[in-house]
């Protein structure tokens, strides 16, 4: 994976597949070069047996290969940057992944395109609430499906290309300012 | 600087488009491949290329989804079109650029691209 964002948009995949109704996305930046991405569902969660091997190449829920590679490698990712990744899991409650990545390392690869991963997680489920909070020295953003489809209706879905372009181009700009 | 409030707009723009909206009978369906293997091998910027195309020609009868792993993780991305009354159709190793040739040939002639086919890769 060339950007932390699509290792996030991955993690943030099998939480949709595990059923959540509820995810949140945190970004937090100390300004020393420590990044801590949360993401949390209220997905069904694995059982202590599952949770155990989550992070084991070999584990999968997948049917179409024996191998399951999300977490395994994010995980490389953040300890390839003197980071870690930690997962939390209780059966039917949900699952927390917390991962830590220095960016100021070398084999950190960038954020990348944030905004595309959190546009394309927004209209993955019409049953998903997405909170998306991304924080730095310089200030906080926030954006949440909540508060789109209040302003949509019910007749409006999240989905529709034109509403997942403008929310792509609303994050992009707003991360801009998290920045400069 | 982008506001909420054009979120409203696009709403009244989009409720005035559903009244004339053909019938679901011919509806397309564009669904990529959304798991480890089709993110990594760049699905992503396949995914937003096609909202791109379908919202810049305004195709209401194509509708963009995603998946999971579709299974051939080798020719990922990939792409999979379903039509009405046609046989599936899978694209793969798709780029962005792919995109726009697609959408024009296949989706609005009903031409299949056969050079992007799975058919032409394997």
């Amino acid at each position: 994976m060339k950007e932390l964002s699509l290792h996030i948009l991955d993690i943030a995949q099998n939480s949709i597949e595990a059923g959540a109704t509820r995810l949140e996305l945190t970004l937090s930046e100390d300004g020393k070069g420590a990044l801590t991405v949360v993401i949390r569902d209220n997905g069904h969660g694995m059982s202590p047996e599952l949770l155990k091997t989550a992070t084991d190449p070999f584990t999968t829920t997948r049917t179409t290969r024996t191998v399951g590679l999300g977490l395994p490698l994010f995980q490389l990712c953040a300890q390839q940057t003197g980071g870690g990744l930690r997962v939390e899991s209780s059966l039917n409650e949900g699952t927390t992944v917390t991962a830590v990545a220095h960016r100021g390392h070398i084999d950190c690869p960038p954020l990348g395109d944030i905004a595309g991963t959190v546009s394309i997680l927004t209209r993955s489920s019409p049953n998903l609430t997405l909170f998306f909070r991304h924080t730095t020295p310089l200030g906080t953003f926030s954006f949440s499906t909540e508060e789109a489809r209040e302003i949509l209706g019910s007749d409006i879905a999240l989905s529709e290309p034109a509403v997942t372009l403008w929310i792509q181009a609303y994050i992009k700009e707003n991360e801009t300012l998290l920045y400069d | 600087m982008k506001t909420l409030e054009e979120l409203q707009a696009i709403r009244e723009t989009m409720q005035k488009q559903l009244n004339v909206r053909e019938s679901d009978g011919n509806n397309i369906r564009v669904v990529v491949g959304m798991a480890t293997c089709g993110i990594a091998a760049g699905a992503r910027p396949v995914l937003t290329a096609f909202l791109d195309e379908v919202n810049q020609h305004n195709l209401d009868h194509i509708t963009v989804t995603q998946t999971g792993c579709i299974g051939v993780c080798r020719l990922e991305p990939i792409v999979e079109i379903f039509a009405p009354g046609e046989e599936k159709v899978t694209y793969v190793n798709m780029k962005p650029e792919m995109v726009p040739v697609i959408v024009n040939e296949h989706l609005v002639n009903h031409k299949i691209v056969t050079e992007y086919t799975i058919g032409a890769a394997e």
